[in-house]
């Protein structure tokens, strides 16, 4: 029905002997949301390193509409249409929110040194492209004022909204979010929920990703693939999943198990 | 002289040079071992030592002699010395900055290289001063070969310090923990090792190696010099890289081919004495960009 | 526009404000040139020569500033890029006769290879090995510098003769002033626009968390060697007009002692404020000429000022850190 944006075919990782990843075969449709699940350790984070060209696989192959990702450094990777958040956050310290965000247009732009000093025309028109660009992505997660101060002074919440900005704003066709819910109480969970659906309808970006609150993800995804122990071990919706054995125990090694399903 | 001579030359010149570049090599793979710092200030407490030895041994030649036996008491002086110089420029300069940005800590450590520098040349007006000792010129003949004495002794003088040293990381607490510190620090911490001493004793243990090789250098050459710790610093972090840094035989290692290779190299047509620095540091930045673990070194860590 | 705000404060710390209103701005300059024309004439001519100097040495430390204050790459041999221009343009005014205004894109073109040549190698490096590669680089020039006969060898060159323009004879100290003047003008207004730009971000972003920016799609192999590359051109430039000025020059100037009082400029004035680094040049020149009775203490109290400086206050001697308004 839809097309595939992202396609991983028989992607294995080892790392000094672990294996992290073994003969991954896994996709993302186009127009889609698609959630990551597994208990800690599965592999997810490694997945996505592999994706955005941080981690070189061993094997296997991984396509992106049409282009092979493979090879690409990862800013060729972005530069392709992927964009990513981090587990940990990571903006960009010393730096207002305003200029965090404006980071993600640097691929979309062009004027060099040379146009910068001469200050050309089209340089000046493309930095109020950026700036513009910029404050249009941060509204768009709902970040209005203090776009002037420093990013990592500002709540919990709102720098979790400001990395989203931030990876928007490099106009990717697939957002790869890394925990985007860790951390956010419930009510900034619904509209984390409400955010994703927009970027998928508004946007018609497709999202993927990785979070261990159940409920979100059935909330939010229409579909969910489960790692575990770098093998991919179940796919489905969100209910086939809850339902699925294989998931239960994989979910049962870890203490606190019923609480990770959401039962 | 034939080929098997030049060969044997310097074979020797490259034994005695090597011996210096370990002895100030491995304070530098110490150091960076425990807090991930490349010393910049090390070549000069090199410098310092070959000062401080200097002035003990015109203190002391009345009782102990000027000759070898001299020279290694007041080594043994400038040891303690500058070692305790050295953990005082860890507490003071570089404790308080292991928080900070990197450039910040890297610029601490030349601000105190240049204090170290410039508080000798104040001293010193800038003037070489003579190494005044008793050694003699005597040596053996092994064919066409001279082998002094001095250079003997030098070299088995450095040999006896290492075998030290690795008795120290291998046997002692303190060693072992400095080991332990290089790989995990924060799980020492964690296990209850007193971390910020072991650190201290890593400098101190450091520093005194090189000021051994500065008073030491100092007397074989003949003269002392504000400024002769940049070239040995470069010198010795080449011989690090080339042996890994972070690893103890690996700066033994390094110091050793370096200082063949500086050796032999001169013996290339083409590079006369004046090439040879340019040398050195080409092989630091081929060794940097094509085999930055150096022969014996560990890999980077994977990134995210 | 209050991106506009933020850029200005991290450029010109607490002399922002100076700069901020349309009439505070253009006032302040125009004192400031008026200040900059009279100087000779007021303060004679041996204030002319150091003022020269500190001129110099703005350019330089501006041009550092672009390698170490923007992208954080600490560079101790960038007396290399000051050797490049000062030598091309010697070699090539002297032994070929090239027009000194001719030989000045060459420069730049040496420079932005020499750029090249030292940066590609430190890309994947570390800061602490990156310090000390890009140091025995510069050794590695001087060194060359030395050793060559084309380079006049240790004695270096001598009897490069004063340039012309249009019917002027750049020869007297006045002269250079001036020269020097636009000189550190042109370095001022393209630090600004640098800085202001999507490079100077880039350079930013680099420097903060490098994986993250080639995560946003930043390729930092570019942007570093775009750093080493125009911080070339700025230490090459000053080095053309440096070997004019003085006629003759010598391996001895850019010698790591060079770097380091370079270096120095960056930093005892405030990393990456262009105001502090004006500052710090101004201080690395005219220190000396004050503490002339300390004779060869005189680096040492720059030494001690250094250490106390990145211990109690480790962005420079400018008060406050980046404002936020």
């Amino acid at each position: 029905m839809n097309d595939t944006l992202l396609d991983l075919t028989g992607v294995g990782l080892a790392f000094a002997g672990n294996r992290v990843l073994q003969d991954i075969d896994f996709n993302v449709p186009a127009g889609a949301v698609v959630s990551l699940i597994g208990p800690n350790g599965a592999g997810k984070t490694s997945l996505f390193n592999c994706i955005t060209g941080f981690y070189k696989p061993q094997t296997g192959r991984i396509t992106f509409g049409g282009h092979e990702l493979l090879d690409l450094k990862p800013h060729l990777v972005t530069k392709a249409g992927i964009a990513r958040t981090f587990q940990n956050l990571r903006l960009f310290r010393e730096m207002t929110v305003l200029e965090n965000v404006m980071s993600g247009m640097h691929c979309r732009t062009r004027s060099g040194a040379i146009a910068a000093v001469l200050r050309t025309p089209r340089q000046r028109k493309e930095e109020r492209e950026i700036e513009a660009f910029s404050r249009d992505c941060l509204r768009f997660v709902g970040v209005d004022d203090d776009l002037d101060r420093e990013a990592t002074t500002l709540a919990y919440g709102h720098q979790r909204r400001i990395e989203i900005a931030r990876a928007l704003a490099t106009r990717p066709k697939l957002l790869l979010l890394d925990e985007p819910a860790a951390g956010l109480n419930s009510g900034e969970k619904e509209d984390l929920i409400a955010l994703i659906a927009r970027i998928r309808d508004e946007r018609g970006i497709s999202v993927l990703l990785i979070e261990h609150d159940t409920g979100l993800v059935m909330k939010a995804s229409e579909r969910v693939s489960v790692l575990d122990h770098g093998v991919m071990i179940a796919e489905g919706t969100a209910r086939e999943i809850q339902n699925d054995p294989k998931v239960i125990e994989a979910y049962l090694g870890q203490d606190d198990a019923e609480a990770s399903l959401g039962f | 002289m034939g080929t098997f001579d030049i060969i044997t030359h310097q074979l020797v010149n490259g034994l005695v040079l090597g011996s210096f570049y370990a002895l100030v090599a491995l304070g530098y793979t110490m150091i960076f071992g425990v807090i991930k710092l490349l010393n910049f200030a090390h070549g000069d407490l090199y410098m310092v030592g070959g000062f401080i030895g200097f002035l003990a041994l015109s203190a002391i030649s009345s009782v102990v002699g000027g000759a070898w036996p001299g020279i290694f008491v007041a080594m043994l002086f400038s040891m303690i010395a500058v070692g305790c110089l050295g953990v005082v420029i860890e507490r003071v300069a570089y404790h308080p900055m292991l928080a900070a940005p990197r450039l910040s800590i890297l610029i601490t450590a030349l601000a105190v290289s240049l204090v170290l520098q410039n508080t000798v040349l104040s001293l010193t007006q800038g003037q070489y001063t003579a190494f005044r000792s008793d050694l003699g010129f005597g040596g053996i003949n092994l064919g066409s070969l001279f082998l002094t004495y001095n250079q003997m002794v030098l070299v088995a003088a450095a040999a006896v310090l290492m075998i030290a040293l690795q008795v120290f990381v291998t046997r002692t607490q303190y060693g072992r923990a400095m080991r332990a510190v290089a790989i995990d620090k924060d799980m020492c911490e964690l296990m209850g090792i007193n971390v910020p001493a072991v650190i201290g004793v890593t400098f101190f243990v450091g520093s005194a190696l090189a000021a051994a090789a500065g008073t030491m250098a100092g007397a074989y050459y003949g003269s002392i010099w504000y400024f002769m710790g940049f070239l040995i610093g470069l010198k010795a972090f080449t011989a690090a890289v080339i042996g890994g840094i972070g690893s103890i035989p690996g700066a033994m290692l390094g110091g050793l081919a370096l200082g063949l290779l500086e050796a032999f190299g001169t013996q290339i047509p083409g590079i006369g004495s004046e090439w040879k620095d340019v040398f050195s540091f080409a092989v630091l930045i081929l060794v940097l960009v094509f085999k930055p673990t150096g022969l014996l070194g560990q890999s980077e860590q994977e990134r995210m | 526009m209050s991106e506009q705000k933020v850029f200005t404060s991290r450029l010109f710390g607490p002399l922002s404000f100076l700069f901020e209103h349309r009439a505070t701005r253009w006032s302040s300059i125009a004192a400031l040139i008026l200040l900059m024309a009279v100087a000779p004439i007021v303060f004679g001519q041996y204030a002319t020569v150091i003022l020269t100097n500190a001129l110099l040495y703005v350019v330089l430390a501006l041009g550092l500033n672009v390698v170490v204050g923007y992208a954080g790459l600490l560079d101790l041999g960038y007396a290399a890029f000051f050797a490049v221009g000062a030598y091309t343009v010697g070699i090539l005014t002297q032994h070929f006769g090239i027009n000194f205004w001719l030989t000045l894109p060459i420069a730049v073109c040496a420079a932005a290879l020499a750029g090249v040549i030292i940066g590609g190698p430190t890309l994947r490096l570390r800061s602490d090995y990156l310090a000390i590669v890009t140091l025995g680089f510069g050794e590695i020039v001087r060194l060359s510098a030395r050793n060559l006969q084309i380079t006049g060898a240790a004695s270096g060159l001598s009897g490069i003769e004063q340039p012309w323009l249009f019917g002027w004879h750049i020869a007297r100290p006045i002269d250079f002033y001036y020269v020097f003047c636009v000189l550190a003008a042109i370095a001022v207004i393209v630090s600004i626009r640098l800085a202001n730009s999507r490079l100077g971000r880039a350079w930013l972003y680099v420097r903060h968390d490098e994986d993250v920016a080639e995560a946003m799609g930043i390729d930092r192999v570019k942007v570093k060697l775009a750093a080493y590359i125009i911080g070339a051109i700025y230490g090459a430039m000053a080095g053309a007009f440096f070997a004019v000025n003085l006629g003759a020059i010598s391996p001895e100037s850019f010698s790591f002692t060079q770097s380091v009082l370079i270096l120095m400029a960056v930093i005892l004035g405030g990393m990456g404020k262009i105001p502090g680094v004006i500052l710090g040049a101004f201080i690395v020149i005219l220190g000396p000429e004050l503490l002339r009775d300390l004779g060869s203490m005189r680096l040492l109290v720059f030494a001690v000022g250094l250490l106390l400086i990145m211990l109690f206050r480790p962005s420079g001697i400018w008060p406050g850190r980046n404002a936020q308004r």
